[in-house]
């Protein structure tokens, strides 16, 4: 051949044109662009000093950048009438015993529900999928009936409990472990006389490990994200969240610790995506529903 | 694989020794274990999820305020709510034309750009994927666009507006009747790349290449006609989940709307649904109202689904 000294030409991939690619790069571009602006501008606002921030014309960079603005944060917390540490703690003790009880109950029931045969499992499955066709406002109301029936309002149980049977969880895991656990694996350490909990345990957790990982981080940042909740009223039982937007309904002299506010609270999710993103996209490939 | 499991799955099935019902114990019996696996989800579920819906649908038709015991009232509320409450009409209303905005776009946009992200290099691919996910799990940044359009010259679009001389005095975007819907839709298709995005980021990443090469083969010309006839045929259990969780989601903007305009909204505007449910349910204790206004909310979200997933359902049959 008389190519054969030549570096390898790069073909074009199949079905690609030149013009559609410059085209698709452009689009994302443009759109990805629109979409990062407010993010930037949140990070940019909040480490601008105050005559930064009411400048005219407004800039959307910052020249002059402070880190006041955190240290205004801090100050304002240190305000609060119930210790703020006692919001951060809540927060945290929240997320934790929520999303710990959350992974277990729903991989657990996944796990019957995707490898035992019992009479009655696509019924029930049936219903998960009905409900994720439905949001929280519409149970709200008499969730509160049911609660104060069972004495949980005003306490950590409210947050907590409820935190512990996310439907999206279970089908998310349901669907995952089905197609990853082999049901020859679990056949055989059947046959050896090992028991459901135990195989459970044993030998389909450490097979699903995105999807648990997947699980985590979808109930924690649920519960990290919460702000008021209807059925908390003491203060000291509030969150994190809820404390931070109290402070800085202050007005415009707050305006500087609002963006500082907004970047720390949306600093933590993005930083556990990016370190998840690989284990969260695999669950989500087998997600699908089938019909 | 699949036919195996068919036949482990019909062993038991036909046996004819035995009744349905006296089989159906004996293996409720056999797989005990099972249900104890899945009572503890289960059992919360019924308490949090299933009894709240029922119990919304039977006190819809009483008057209730936790206080008294409920009275029975047949459709009073139900009438008074279609024929006596015109707010009601205009949260129906508003409710309607933002999740059929919302619900449609933000499942399209979702879907092309996965498409278009899938088209990159991986490394890039993990990097766009982030900058387009980002703002749906960035807590309450949705907020910063209250300063982006903010009423007074130093939001950056007044500002930008007023400097290049186009308008003379700020524009009260979250207060100008105008222009709240327009902004609430946009800020909620901005932060609605959530789940169902990955799912279909998800979904691009493993249809198996060796279709692409046979449908060239029969005689796909372009990437357009590839998507059509290959891509989304296969793609459809993840098409399925996707517009249930879009659908859902465009629902779901009430906490958004209220912290960007107010609640109430300026002339009822952006009122919707969820807004005169928590009017209702959260402020005036009228339970009994409130559950019916849940109850028909319930409904509206459970049948937009039903119905797009069956329309789904026919894609490629």
């Amino acid at each position: 051949m008389a190519s054969y000294n030549k570096p390898a030409k790069r073909y074009r991939a199949l079905n690609r044109s030149l013009g559609g690619d410059i085209g698709v790069y452009i689009v994302l571009a443009i759109i990805g662009t629109i979409m990062v602006i407010p993010l930037v501008y949140a990070i940019a606002q909040s480490l601008k000093p105050l005559d930064e921030l009411f400048i005219f014309p407004p800039r959307l960079f910052v020249v002059n950048p402070t880190h006041k603005n955190f240290g205004d944060l801090f100050r304002l917390m240190g305000t609060s009438w119930v210790p703020f540490s006692r919001y951060i703690f809540n927060t945290l003790f929240y997320s934790v015993t929520g999303t710990i009880g959350n992974v277990l109950l729903s991989s657990m029931a996944a796990y019957a529900m995707s490898k035992i045969k019992f009479p009655g499992r696509s019924f029930l499955f049936q219903m998960i999928v009905y409900s994720l066709m439905f949001n929280a406002t519409v149970t709200g109301i008499t969730n509160f009936i049911t609660m104060s029936a069972l004495g949980m309002v005003d306490t950590i149980f409210a947050i907590i409990i409820p935190a512990w049977c996310t439907t999206f969880g279970l089908y998310l895991m349901k669907q995952f472990m089905e197609s990853s656990v082999p049901d020859e694996v679990l056949e055989s350490a059947r046959l050896e006389g090992a028991g459901e909990f135990r195989i459970f345990i044993k030998i389909a957790m450490p097979m699903v490990k995105p999807a648990w990982i997947t699980l985590i981080i979808f109930a924690f940042n649920g519960l990290w994200n919460q702000g008021a909740n209807m059925f908390i009223y003491s203060e000291q039982l509030k969150t994190f969240n809820y404390a931070i937007g109290q402070i800085l309904a202050g007005g415009i002299a707050r305006s500087g610790a609002a963006a500082a506010s907004t970047v720390v609270t949306m600093i933590v999710p993005i930083i556990v995506f990016i370190i998840t993103q690989s284990n969260i996209i695999q669950t989500m490939s087998t997600s699908g529903m089938k019909d | 694989m699949s036919a195996n499991a068919a036949v482990q799955d019909n062993k038991p099935v036909v046996r004819k020794d035995i009744s349905k019902f006296s089989w159906t114990i004996k293996e409720i019996k056999k797989n005990k274990v099972a249900y104890a696996m899945i009572a503890p989800f289960f059992i919360l579920f019924f308490v949090f999820t299933v009894v709240p819906v029922l119990l919304s649908v039977v006190i819809s038709f009483t008057t209730f305020n936790m206080l008294e015991w409920p009275k029975f009232v047949g459709m009073d509320n139900y009438i008074r709510l279609l024929l006596d409450d015109e707010i009601f009409l205009i949260a129906i209303k508003n409710t309607l034309v933002f999740a059929a905005i919302t619900g449609p776009l933000s499942y399209l946009l979702s879907m092309f750009f996965a498409w278009f992200i899938n088209e990159l290099r991986p490394k890039i691919r993990a990097f766009v994927t982030l900058i387009f996910y980002a703002p749906s799990i960035a807590g309450n940044a949705y907020l910063i666009w209250t300063i982006l359009f903010s009423s007074d010259q130093y939001g950056l679009i007044n500002g930008l507006l007023l400097d290049l001389g186009i308008i003379n005095s700020p524009i009260l975007f979250f207060q100008d009747k105008n222009f709240i819907m327009p902004l609430i839709i946009v800020i909620a298709l901005w932060s609605s790349l959530g789940t169902s995005f990955l799912t279909f980021i998800a979904g691009f990443q493993v249809v198996d290449k060796t279709l692409y090469e046979a449908g060239a083969v029969d005689g796909i010309k372009n990437r357009w006609q590839e998507l059509w006839f290959i891509t989304l045929p296969t793609m459809r259990p993840q098409m399925m989940l996707g517009a249930i969780l879009s659908i859902t989601g465009s629902f779901g903007f009430g906490d958004i709307i209220s912290a960007l305009v107010g609640f109430p909204s300026p002339d009822y505007v952006a009122h919707t649904i969820m807004h005169h449910l928590q009017d209702f349910g959260g402020m005036r204790f009228e339970l009994g109202y409130s559950s019916a206004i849940a109850t028909i909310l319930f409904f509206m979200m459970v049948g937009a689904n039903l119905m797009v997933t069956r329309l789904i359902r026919k894609v490629g049959t």
